[in-house]
């Protein structure tokens, strides 16, 4: 590959990927904290209020981090990729501006309102304000969802003949069947992120013998918002967004199952390491039939490997397609197990004794992070060798006149700069958590 | 339909200006204005619940060239690679010293974010006078629409210019001295006591060099940019604009000479109103002239897209825009006055 290719892919990636970070716990936490207002205000509960308080801090931090680190993606679009956005700007370029003016809008004036004006306005408009900030980052979420899903499945457009997309129907665009399942799939995984924080925090309070009421109220509200989300984060949506895999891109699903040759009655590869060489996987442990099943809701139904199609139209990173793909699915299993437990013993009345199951539940915070990135990493590697999908490579989309040397400053540059974002992310959460819930702060 | 997005891409553009521009200039002041950690508390909040809306109108601004000029996006976050670059780690640097300073109560920890946040605000306005400067005066595309600029080359506008040269470093330092004074009115209406009455003493001092610069920036323009006086000659109704940027500085100094603070605040709005549409008006139908060869300028016409995407954006665009402003509207109602520190 042209090392000015690779240098714009890990560009984006890099950015994407640490950007991503912040969003995922803030779109999860806007429903939890807006959930926990909302018992405050219709019952004048004192615990819940405080917690939506202290939540909001956390929050804010997340925030400002998420905008930080959001402001270069969309400048990377046409700094990085300027190709890509002179080809399909007409169409992408509808998602990602509806994205600044219904969301970004929203959610700065209502987060302004809900950091600044507790004392300004009364209750009920600063639960408002709360659910102006959900709405507001869950549209964010659509749009952002909405532009990807159209990279995935490209529909709405017609082809100029130099090449240029252009917009041909804005219905067709919005109602991508892509769509539906990418954008709930990744919203459930995003309160799977804030559910699996919000018990950790809470187990932390208990083990540490601190804040423990509120604590309580963490493990709570976070196994049981999580043990929901991370059910339906397998099913309906995870499944759904197999389907369109299967269906509109069947060489990714291919190759993410680690399945080279076509098969009747394909297994699933619970382990196995996948030679993209010799397209073979090593050491497999498989589950026959599985992936049929799974597929097609049949026993024996005959499930495509990467052989049938043209090796022009491969996955060019299939080791790392199967391995987040794998990561993803088996921590999504992982984590329907420990909630379930987790739920069950909180049934019992016994959670908040189990100190096994708080430090298992304390220590559980990062890996819904690494499921989500997985995930993420399964849909964007799953679409190469595409930009968008069928109609432009990545290697026609990066900007030409960037060269490899200009791209690779940058990105070391934004290594550096996000190395020092990290410490000081650490530094302000380990103070908020250590302040605690009960904590006065004013902003 | 062209013309009608070029015009709005002007009016957020203005918008952005305007709004981000007090926040920016309170920034890249308030170090001379606000000494104790009270008075620098006292201009972040007047800024506080308002910045961070106040720059989504850039991001708002960027996705409506987008997809209303795909071609303008593609061709010039291409050739602007490195100082889009340093604009982004700036604004990352900016945002992260409002937001993180008032965190941390350690001795060394909120001088750090001060600096940060007056160094970062005052690069960013001569960045973004940089940028414009060198919107009007062309860059260098060829005729597959494309370029790529050096920071700087022989420091002259010539065929091949660097961004940097001496039309561009003038306007931003044009842009430096309006948004400083620009900030300041804000911050002279938001706020009283000591860190009023030194920004109103600053203000008084920087009418003459926002005098001073937008003038000589305005000679250079014609020289470096004939399309924009030719605009002028050919449609004698443009000059509105000048009129307006030369009668807000004059109201934005008679009424801070007055002490009427928001009227004065109004003025500036006006004056830097003005400038930009000015600029924008001087330049039409160009939205990036070349400097090599007129064939290679993109335009409104060869930088948009077929006519359907810019109608169908209209339904949702105008319905999103009324709600922003909406906000907006409702944001500044409820955090109006003077703020109180606590």
């Amino acid at each position: 590959m042209d090392a000015a290719l690779v240098l714009h892919r890990l560009h984006f990636a890099f950015t994407i990927t640490f950007h991503y970070l912040f969003p995922q716990l803030t779109m999860g936490l806007a429903l939890l904290i807006f959930i926990l207002k909302l018992r405050a205000y219709r019952s004048g509960d004192e615990r819940c209020h405080k917690a939506a308080q202290f939540w909001t801090r956390i929050f804010a931090v997340n925030f400002a981090f998420g905008v930080v680190t959001g402001i270069p993606m969309e400048f990377q679009f046409g700094t990085n990729w300027s190709r890509f956005s002179k080809i399909a700007g007409g169409v992408i370029g509808q998602t990602l501006a509806m994205e600044g003016v219904y969301s970004f809008f929203l959610e700065s004036t209502f987060l302004g309102i809900l950091l600044y004006g507790e004392r300004r306005v009364g209750r009920l408009l600063h639960l408002c304000a709360a659910g102006g900030v959900l709405v507001g980052s869950w549209l964010s979420g659509f749009f952002i969802i909405a532009t990807d899903a159209w990279m995935q499945h490209p529909v709405g457009f017609t082809r100029a003949a130099n090449g240029d997309i252009h917009l041909e129907s804005l219905w067709a665009l919005m109602t991508n069947p892509w769509t539906f399942w990418m954008y709930l799939h990744n919203m459930t995984g995003a309160v799977v992120t804030a559910s699996f924080v919000m018990a950790s925090l809470g187990a932390y309070y208990l083990l540490a013998r601190r804040d423990e009421a509120q604590g309580r109220l963490f493990l709570k509200t976070g196994v049981i918002v999580g043990l929901i989300s991370t059910i339906v984060m397998a099913f309906p949506t995870g499944d759904g967004q197999g389907r369109n895999l299967a269906k509109w891109q069947p060489a990714a699903l291919a190759a993410a199952e680690g399945l080279y040759r076509t098969e009747t009655g394909a297994p699933v590869a619970l382990i196995g390491q996948p030679d993209s060489g010799k397209q073979k996987l090593d050491n497999p442990i498989l589950i026959p039939h599985l992936l049929s099943i799974l597929t097609y809701q049949r026993w024996n139904s005959e499930v495509k490997g990467l052989n049938e199609f043209p090796r022009d139209q491969w996955p060019d990173q299939q080791e790392l397609l199967y391995y987040g793909f794998h990561i993803m699915v088996g921590l999504g299993t992982v984590f329907i197990g420990l909630l379930s437990l987790a739920a069950l013993w909180l049934w019992r009345g016994r959670l908040f004794e189990a100190r096994w199951l708080l430090w298992t539940l304390m220590l559980a915070a990062p890996f819904p992070y690494i499921a989500n990135t997985c995930g993420w990493m399964t849909a964007e590697l799953g679409r190469q060798p595409w930009l968008v999908y069928g109609l432009l490579r990545t290697a026609d989309g990066f900007s030409n006149k960037v060269n490899a040397g200009n791209t690779l400053f940058t990105l070391l540059g934004f290594m550096g700069i996000y190395a020092l974002l990290s410490i000081l992310f650490i530094i302000l959460m380990q103070r908020e958590i250590e302040l605690g819930p009960s904590a006065e702060v004013s902003h | 339909m062209e013309t009608f997005w070029f015009w709005m891409v002007g009016l957020m553009i203005t918008a952005y200006v305007i709004l981000d521009g007090f926040d920016l200039g309170a920034g890249a002041v308030h170090l001379l204005i606000a000494k104790t950690n009270e008075e620098r508390k006292e201009v972040l909040e007047s800024i506080g619940p308002f910045w961070d809306g106040n720059e989504v109108w850039l991001l708002a601004a960027g996705g409506t060239i987008f997809f209303a000029f795909p071609a303008l996006y593609a061709s010039s976050f291409q050739g602007f690679y490195l100082p889009l670059m340093l604009v982004l780690w700036l604004l990352m640097a900016r945002g992260l010293s409002i937001e993180l300073r008032n965190h941390l109560d350690a001795p060394m920890w909120r001088p750090l974010w001060d600096a940060g946040f007056a160094v970062s605000s005052a690069l960013l306005a001569i960045v973004f006078g940089a940028a414009l400067g060198n919107v009007v005066r062309g860059v260098p595309l060829d005729d597959t629409h494309e370029f790529f600029l050096p920071f700087w080359t022989n420091w002259t506008p010539g065929a091949h210019p660097g961004v940097l040269d001496w039309f561009t470093v003038t306007a931003g330092l044009t842009a430096l001295a309006a948004l400083t004074l620009h900030g300041s009115l804000w911050v002279i209406y938001k706020t009283g006591g000591n860190v009023c009455e030194r920004a109103a003493k600053l203000a008084k001092r920087l009418f003459v060099p926002v005098l001073g610069l937008t003038t000589v920036l305005s000679l250079m323009t014609f020289s470096v940019q004939p399309r924009v006086l030719a605009s002028f000659t050919e449609r004698p109704w443009g000059l509105l604009f000048p009129l307006l940027t030369v009668s807000g500085l004059v109201y934005a100094w008679l009424m801070t000479r007055a002490c009427e603070e928001l009227n004065a605040f109004r003025g500036s709005c006006v004056y830097l109103g003005g400038m930009l549409t000015s600029a924008a008006f001087g330049l039409f139908p160009y939205v990036l002239p070349s400097c090599l060869d007129a064939r290679g300028s993109l335009t409104v016409w060869n930088a948009a897209p077929p006519t359907y995407g810019l109608q169908v954006a209209l339904a949702w665009w105008l319905p999103g825009m009324a709600l922003a402003v909406g906000y907006s509207a409702f944001l500044y109602r409820r955090f109006a006055g003077k703020v109180q520190v606590s």
